[in-house]
């Protein structure tokens, strides 16, 4: 491939990653995230019946009916909810593989000898993303215009409604009395979420759809407690792992879209362990900061509760510390070392004494 | 003349060998799955199904050629991702579904990087062509494949029997569960293992995709017959084993190029649409009878006698 056509398929797949990452911020905090799964797999039953009714695999109401077809698809599985009879991720699990099932069966059927070759849809086929498509309005559409105008108009939509999406997502009882119609915000984002994964299904496939949408946003919900924040780094990271997959994909003559999946996957994995505060690194670091500090005050309290009393002569004695209150031998010493450091000890001679500190320390915990 | 036709296709052995093998697989991802759909974990199928292809091509990639070996890389890798969710879950703010799907995406595009590197760079890939796998070919089903789906979903069913009373605590009320000295983390490793190996025994005939519905199918469509956890488990096990035989007698009476997969898929959707309507328990059809009839006389009610 020449070098041209590798970076604009670069921009390709870093267009698609930042398209889904921002609706994908919404999926995440609204906790639909399967439903970008359940989208992306019936896209194909859309395209199917789309293309028996106009016989024509280049026309762009293949893409009309595969964006219809999410949304009714979500529709269906609310239907189905509703009757009571059937539980919230159930519905989800019976109807998209359902409407799959008969995407694939209609075009293994009829579709034998054309190009919908059922298993390029499956993986995405992104090298085909700057070829022209259709023709519509007497214009050469190619598929990464698509993206593109999608990305577009989903920056848009949020910068517009971005109060009211953020008001919906996090108090929909609060929005509904302000008379904002969380329910219409919904199917919105669902039909946002339908246009983005048909413009990203074309160049990943409808199974990694969903990571697109979830992995960066999920990235980000780790990194901050702001929402333009999350979306601006659910798209940075996207974006990154987009481009950072591809060339490793080119480097390596591997499948494009697995190996940007692989690629997010890898940055989540860095934003959960390193995330600060939320990261597993942070919490080792809180945790042992508090066990530090719990054994200072045991040893605070310990020193207070013998304080005047004729044992305090054993009882403080700094080598037999790890007598009295049962800790490894090695560990007083580090304790003792912190608490002298924070200034709630001090040293006379062989016994350890508490300071004004120290003594206030132990006196809250045993709210005296 | 019908009967004669599904009699004579059952008659090959290569029918009934897929027959048999959708039945088995049928029935096991029923049963198991009765206990994810209750527990509101449907969608975990979904993603060890799809988790499951690296832990295939993986095994692929050490010389595995048998399934059995091939079914346990899958299921190796099922687990894993099953680990990482609930890792992941439990670590951090990230909830349940979007982990759910995290992982799917994540260890399927791994999947699909070996997959092709296999396709490209092995030599006789051809020979054992793992996109099969993808979306099932029920066709190709052997007596090779029965034999893993027989042995391993039969210890499920053992396993599933064996601890009923444990499942079932810890289904309905885990804290419940978890007073009583039950090891409530073990025994969800334990459903979970089980689920796993539901999933990957199906995984030839249905495909990664498709594995899902068949947790998810029978065991609504059996909810609305009874409510009883008994019931249902036994009920989704056989309407799995109904799907799995119908689907591969119906695909291979509609002639060639049918898919055996889907078609399994929409038997069992067609259960469910059937029990929904008409199912004992909770059916939609007999509230609307009993508004359309009228309420049944009251006893002492007639004023004629």
């Amino acid at each position: 491939m020449s070098y041209a056509a590798e970076i604009a398929l670069v921009l390709v797949l870093v267009a698609v990653a930042a398209a889904c990452a921002l609706p994908g911020v919404f999926l995440v905090l609204r906790r639909m995230a399967l439903v970008s799964d359940a989208i992306g797999h019936v896209l194909l039953f859309g395209i199917v019946l789309a293309y028996f009714a106009t016989r024509d695999i280049d026309s762009p109401w293949l893409l009309v009916a595969a964006a219809a077809t999410g949304v009714v698809t979500v529709a269906l599985v609310e239907l189905l909810q509703r009757t009571r009879l059937v539980k919230e991720d159930a519905a989800v699990g019976l109807v998209f593989p359902a409407l799959f099932a008969g995407g694939v069966l209609l075009a293994s059927m009829f579709l034998r000898d054309t190009h919908l070759d059922v298993d390029s849809v499956l993986l995405g086929r992104p090298e085909y993303a700057t070829t022209p498509r259709w023709r519509a309005l007497g214009l050469d559409i190619t598929p990464a215009w698509v993206v593109v105008a999608v990305l577009v108009m989903n920056v848009g939509l949020l910068l517009l409604f971005f109060k009211e999406l953020k008001l919906t997502t996090f108090d929909p009882g609060l929005a509904a009395a302000l008379g904002f119609r969380p329910g219409r915000f919904h199917y919105a984002l669902m039909t946002v979420v339908s246009l983005t994964a048909v413009a990203a299904f074309d160049a990943v496939g409808p199974v990694l759809v969903v990571g697109f949408f979830v992995v960066p946003a999920a990235a980000a919900y780790l990194l901050t407690d702001r929402l333009g924040v999350m979306l601006a780094l659910a798209a940075l990271i996207g974006a990154i792992g987009a481009g950072v997959g591809t060339w490793a994909a080119f480097d390596r003559d591997t499948n494009i879209a697995g190996t940007v999946a692989v690629a997010l996957g890898g940055l989540f994995a860095l934003a959960f362990v390193a995330a600060p505060g939320r990261g597993l690194v942070a919490q080792l670091l809180l945790r042992r900061r508090q066990a530090r500090a719990f054994h200072e005050t045991m040893l605070a309290v310990h020193l207070l509760h013998h304080e005047n009393t004729p044992e305090e002569a054993d009882e403080a004695r700094v080598d037999g510390l790890h007598r009295h209150l049962r800790w490894a031998a090695g560990d007083v010493a580090g304790v003792v070392r912190r608490a002298e450091r924070h200034g709630l000890v001090t040293h006379a001679g062989p016994l350890l004494k508490l300071t004004d500190a120290g003594r206030q320390r132990a006196r809250e915990v045993l709210n005296l | 003349m019908a009967a004669d036709t599904v009699l004579s296709l059952l008659d090959s052995s290569a029918v009934r060998t897929v027959a048999l093998g959708a039945a088995g697989l049928g029935l096991v991802a029923g049963a198991v799955g009765a206990f994810a759909v209750l527990r509101r974990q449907s969608l975990q199928g979904d993603m060890v199904s799809h988790a499951a292809l690296p832990g295939l091509a993986l095994a692929f990639l050490l010389g595995a050629r048998d399934p059995g070996w091939l079914v346990l890389g899958g299921a190796v890798a099922g687990w894993v991702a099953m680990w990482v969710v609930a890792g992941v879950t439990r670590r951090s703010r990230v909830p349940f579904d979007a982990a759910l799907g995290g992982a799917l995406a994540v260890f399927f595009g791994l999947g699909l990087v070996l997959l092709t590197y296999i396709q490209r760079h092995v030599p006789g890939a051809a020979a054992h062509p793992l996109d099969r796998y993808l979306f099932g070919q029920a066709a190709l089903l052997r007596d090779a494949d029965l034999q893993v789906i027989g042995g391993l979903g039969a210890v499920a069913v053992l396993l599933l029997v064996g601890f009923w009373k444990e499942f079932q605590l810890l289904s309905f009320d885990p804290d419940y569960a978890a007073t009583l000295g039950y090891p409530v983390r073990r025994l969800d490793l334990l459903l979970t293992t089980l689920t796993v190996v539901a999933v990957v025994i199906g995984l030839k005939a249905v495909g990664v995709v498709l594995m899902t519905a068949l947790l998810i199918a029978p065991a609504t469509a059996a909810r609305q017959w009874t409510n009883r956890l008994g019931g249902v488990v036994v009920l989704a096990g056989a309407f799995g084993a109904l799907a799995g035989a119908g689907g591969t007698v119906v695909s291979h009476l509609a002639g060639g190029g049918v898919p055996t997969g889907p078609t399994i898929v929409l038997c069992a959707t067609a259960l469910v649409v059937v029990s929904l309507v008409f199912g004992t328990a909770r059916g939609l059809a007999w509230p609307l009878l009993r508004r359309v009839t009228g309420p049944p006389p009251a006893p002492g009610n007639d004023p004629a006698s």
